[in-house]
């Protein structure tokens, strides 16, 4: 239990997806111009983070780890140079999945989430949770809380740029760095502060 | 007439809309705010009409900080000549710590003026009083042994990276002096890291040997071996209360006074500069976690988790950036009641950092930064809390 919590803790802060291995990147920068929509994302990042990490170690550990086939009699194979395909797809299935089941159940959370939701197949800190996953040798139970872990230190990463950005709306950029150029700058100083907490063992 | 008055009146027409030097208007703005109130008024409504503008605040810091600045020259010249054997007469301990103390704050204003003046001429803006207050704390918390060079880059960054490129004093979202502070840090961790380094040794000119390696408290804190409670070994390392309270021990600069820096936060919320909200919940942040953990403490644990929780509010630099950094106007939260979440944050990862992050021995000045980045977060909460609260007047 004990050591779930460092864990939980280590990939909200000390490996933050985004600001400790640059993941998530391009999602962050475009969307976290307002608030709201921020976070929406950071909900919907969490939600699929949490299921799909989960999914595709079931997926690596049953079918592609080598000798994963025991089960069905063929100990010999060794798929996991596909991995990275069929990761991808696990994920675009689950998000398609994911959002049906919201549509039907809920459409006032279906409709606040809106375009982010399919958007997410593309954010590679979902993958990238995923293949940290496989190297890292986590366990089941492990690799739950890690895909939580890292969607809220990303969540916590786009709220706080979103109002970062609100704040900086008085700002007075010069003109050559308006828009994408200060944006740069911001996540350079914020991974910094996230520096923080590196060479933290826990 | 006031000569001084006569003066400016005289050379104002030179800086104006025809004059030869209007480009540089803001540099003669500049000088002259400094004798006089400032000429111009804010053009659009609504005007606050208040004595404590921007100017007289930041003078008022650079006063509170000033005892500072003289102690740690008297501090540096003393480590300085313990170090080296020599007599401790109060003159030659003085120059001596002029002769090390003064070239790194010179070279903090120049290249900081440098860089002020450059984005003011260029971009048009006033050069802000704030730029003063930067220059006066980025060397307190500098090491004296580090290179020039490394002054004038960390400035730089600050100035720059930190302030700058969001359009002045005011619009910044992290605090310069320590977002300075922070890239050489970074950087250069071996001039840095504060672990064993910081005794200028006198004479350090003439021979192979630049500084004299003597711990810092907080290295002796985090080195002390399991089964000797820590109070007891920095009391044998010659740290007792009183030397950590005043701070005459090797460290930064200007960081190590706590006394100092207790009557400057006096001096500074008595005056309306600085926020009690703030300092007060760092210190009970500090306290509250520093006890946490003496509760958590097993009996294997290290024994840096079972120091007195009072003794992390005197080692290291924690007063001093309590009292002058975290309160800074501009990147603290700006809501009245957040402003306890913060400082108590602020005090919180403070001790975590210094027991549990091997890498770095003190933790305030990242732990100012990092909660920099959460404080307009915290300050939008607490407008929608409050949005929420007020009863519509229908």
């Amino acid at each position: 239990m004990e050591n779930l919590i460092s864990l939980f803790v280590s990939s909200v802060f000390v490996g933050n997806i985004l600001l400790a291995y640059f993941l998530g990147m391009c999602s962050f920068l475009a969307v976290s111009k307002n608030l709201r929509t921020s976070v929406g994302l950071g909900i919907a990042v969490v939600f699929v983070l949490a299921i799909t990490t989960p999914v595709n170690w079931l997926v690596y550990r049953f079918l592609l780890a080598p000798g994963a086939l025991a089960w069905a009699g063929l100990p010999g194979i060794d798929l996991s140079y596909l991995k990275l395909i069929l990761f991808i797809a696990v994920i675009a299935g689950m998000v398609q999945v994911v959002e049906m089941v919201i549509d039907r159940y809920s459409q006032a959370l279906y409709n606040a989430l809106g375009v982010f939701l399919p958007l997410i197949t593309v954010n590679c800190a979902v993958l990238g949770a995923s293949l940290f996953m496989v190297e890292r040798d986590y366990t089941f139970a492990e690799t739950v809380v890690y895909g939580v872990g890292s969607g809220v230190g990303w969540a916590l990463a786009i709220v706080s740029m979103a109002t970062i950005k609100m704040k900086l709306r008085y700002a007075d950029v010069p003109q050559g760095l308006q828009g994408f150029g200060i944006n740069m700058i911001i996540t350079g100083l914020m991974a910094m502060a996230f520096m923080l907490f590196s060479g933290i063992t826990l | 007439m006031n000569p001084v008055k006569a003066l400016f009146d005289a050379l104002r027409p030179h800086f104006q809309e025809k004059g030869r030097g209007v480009r540089l208007y803001p540099f003669y703005e500049a000088v002259e705010s400094i004798f006089f109130a400032p000429r111009e008024a804010s053009a659009g409504l609504p005007h606050v009409r208040d004595h404590l503008d921007v100017k007289r605040f930041m003078t008022l810091v650079i006063v509170a900080l000033l005892p500072h600045l003289a102690y740690g020259i008297y501090n540096t010249g003393y480590q300085c000549r313990l170090a080296a054997g020599l007599d401790l007469a109060w003159g030659p301990v003085v120059w001596q710590g002029l002769q090390l103390v003064l070239p790194i704050v010179l070279v903090t204003y120049a290249v900081g003026f440098f860089w002020e003046v450059l984005f003011a001429v260029v971009r048009k803006h006033e050069i802000s009083e704030g730029l003063f207050v930067t220059c006066m704390l980025f060397p307190l918390t500098l090491p004296p042994t580090i290179p020039l060079w490394q002054v004038a880059l960390g400035i730089s960054f600050g100035i720059v990276i930190g302030k700058e490129v969001f359009g002045g004093t005011g619009r910044n979202f992290l605090n310069p002096a320590l977002t300075g502070r922070a890239f050489l840090y970074f950087a250069y961790p071996a001039q840095l890291s504060g672990d064993a380094v910081w005794t200028a040794l006198a004479g350090a000119r003439t021979t192979f040997v630049d500084a004299f390696s003597a711990a810092t408290p907080l290295s002796v804190a985090a080195t002390a071996v399991p089964g000797v409670r820590v109070e007891q070994a920095l009391g044998d390392a010659g740290f007792g209360v009183a030397e950590l309270f005043f701070g005459l021990h090797p460290g930064s600069i200007g960081g190590e006074s706590d006394f100092l820096a207790l009557l400057g936060a006096l001096f500074l919320i008595t005056l309306g500069v600085a926020s009690w909200r703030i300092v007060a919940g760092a210190v009970l942040g500090t306290l509250a976690t520093g006890w946490v953990l003496n509760l958590a403490a097993g009996p294997e644990a290290g024994p840096f988790l079972t120091l007195n929780p009072f003794y992390h509010l005197i080692v290291g630099g924690a007063g001093f950036a309590f009292a002058y950094m975290c309160t800074d106007p501009v990147s603290a939260t700006h809501m009245t009641q957040v402003k306890w979440v913060y400082g108590f944050l602020v005090g919180m990862l403070t001790v975590l950092i210094r027991v549990f992050n091997p890498a770095y021995p003190e933790g305030v000045g990242l732990a100012i930064i990092f909660m920099n980045l959460f404080n307009p977060l915290l300050d939008h909460l607490e407008v929608i809390l409050r949005t929420r609260r007020r009863v519509p007047n229908v």
